[in-house]
């Protein structure tokens, strides 16, 4: 048999390699996770030496248990989303959001609005790509809304400090905030609002968009990995700093400090935390561990929730971003929208939780 | 003689997309312009609906993400070895 020299027994098949490298990191993975508690401990009471139930001890012990637990789950639950997120695109979005009106239009444009890969520099591209396509304004807000709300980044810091179910009530929320406050605005006619440059713009004559990529499960796999390292990395000191803070008040801050003003009885708190919310702007990897330490304090979940909400969903940099396609009235609306959605749902969570 | 597009109003990942590419033109030594193109209407007219985007020689090979210097490599070695010019399909 004549030995091909460019074809070596790897490149016949290379996804195989690459799933075996998977399976490899999931291995490790697991036992790493089993190791974080004990690490934990030993590190903050046998190590440091520090008492059981002192404030320092209570601090650290939170601080060494999240900070490891945090990042591994944020790696491995992040290289999973990526790996799917290599199915899905904005163009892919558009094509099939076109051919529906209002109503699915806006479910389909929030759902994917969650899920796609997406930064916040987009929105203007977006916007324009999908009026453009002829989509409903209030289809294109049900995507510009729930993608900020819903990021991998939160999703995953919620199921490691909050669990799973609250973590799917969040994703469930966002995703309703994103399709009633599309339909709203798309009830009140605001096309006039619009900066008229965004009508005139024309694609060029012919160009050659590939849709469809045709990706082997490598290509998908190292793309996946090489995501997963930038956004980790992206997160990095948000996570360390919040955590540090959440512990501080884990371990400061006396038991139901905080009914009071946040808790479920002052009504008045959901609105103020919006409010509060709305001109702070930070990445959810900061904000979630901290609102997580106030919850153990005596602050009710719909405050805390409302409060993150508008701090990550309605942020100073995108709308200074969406001015450049929509007039001044238009970004009122849109945000005052969004921040009474924002606020029923904190209301809800307090009714129902 | 390359022409490679940047799209993208000047975001961090742009930046980041325009430092690659960069690089892997000096390293492939290979002659190309690269163009930074930031203005929303001149970016829209490519069709892309995210960016940053990837033009070489008026072709859309990527947008939305950074690719890695390995694929722009494998993109400018395609344009170079049809002369510069991409056929169509």
């Amino acid at each position: 048999m004549q030995l091909n020299p460019t074809q070596t027994p790897q490149q016949k098949n290379p996804d195989l390699r690459s799933w075996a490298f998977v399976t490899l990191a999931a291995v490790v993975w697991i036992f790493l996770y089993n190791l974080i508690q004990p690490f934990a401990d030993w590190l903050t009471y046998g190590l440091l030496a520090l008492p059981q139930g002192s404030h320092l001890g209570e601090s650290l012990a939170f601080f060494f248990y999240d900070v490891p637990k945090l990042f591994l789950l944020l790696s491995g639950m992040i290289f999973v989303i990526s790996l799917l997120q290599t199915f899905i695109n904005t163009q892919k979005v558009r094509t099939m959001v076109e051919k529906r009106g209002e109503g699915i239009g806006n479910l389909m444009a929030a759902a994917f609005g969650a899920i796609t890969p997406f930064c916040s520099c987009s929105s203007v591209p977006l916007f324009i790509g999908f009026v453009q396509a002829g989509i409903p304004l209030g289809v294109t807000f049900s995507f510009l809304i729930t993608s900020p709300l819903m990021n991998e980044v939160a999703f995953v810091m919620l199921i490691g400090l909050f669990g799973w179910k609250i973590a799917g009530l969040y994703l469930l929320s966002g995703v309703t905030i994103g399709i009633v406050s599309g339909l709203i605005l798309g009830r009140l006619k605001l096309e006039r609002y619009v900066e008229g440059f965004v009508y005139d713009i024309k694609p060029r004559a012919n160009i050659d968009l590939k849709l469809e990529e045709k990706l082997t499960w490598t290509e998908r796999i190292s793309r996946s990995w090489d995501s997963t390292k930038e956004i980790v990395g992206k997160v990095f000191w948000f996570v360390i700093i919040g955590i540090g803070i959440g512990a501080f008040i884990h371990g400061y801050v006396p038991q139901d400090a905080l009914t009071g003003i946040m808790g479920k009885s002052a009504w008045w708190s959901v609105p103020a935390s919006v409010l509060v919310g709305i001109p702070l702007y930070s990445n959810a990897a900061g904000v979630i561990p901290i609102v997580s330490a106030l919850l153990d304090k005596g602050a009710s979940l719909g405050t805390v929730l409302a409060f993150m909400m508008s701090v990550v969903g309605l942020s100073l940099p995108e709308v200074i971003i969406l001015r450049r396609v929509l007039k001044p009235q238009l970004i009122a609306i849109f945000i005052g929208v969004i921040a009474v959605a924002i606020i029923l749902t904190g209301y809800m969570f307090n009714l129902v939780m | 003689m390359l022409t490679i597009k940047i799209l993208g109003s000047g975001c961090a990942n742009c930046k980041r997309l325009e430092q690659v590419a960069r690089k892997v033109v000096e390293e492939m030594n290979v002659q190309a312009d690269v163009v930074k193109v930031t203005e929303y209407p001149d970016i829209m007219a490519y069709g892309i609906t995210s960016t940053p985007g990837l033009v070489i020689n008026e072709k859309v090979v990527s947008f939305g993400r950074i690719p890695s210097p390995v694929e722009i490599t494998g993109w400018l070695g395609e344009a170079q070895g049809t002369g510069g010019m991409i056929p169509l399909n």
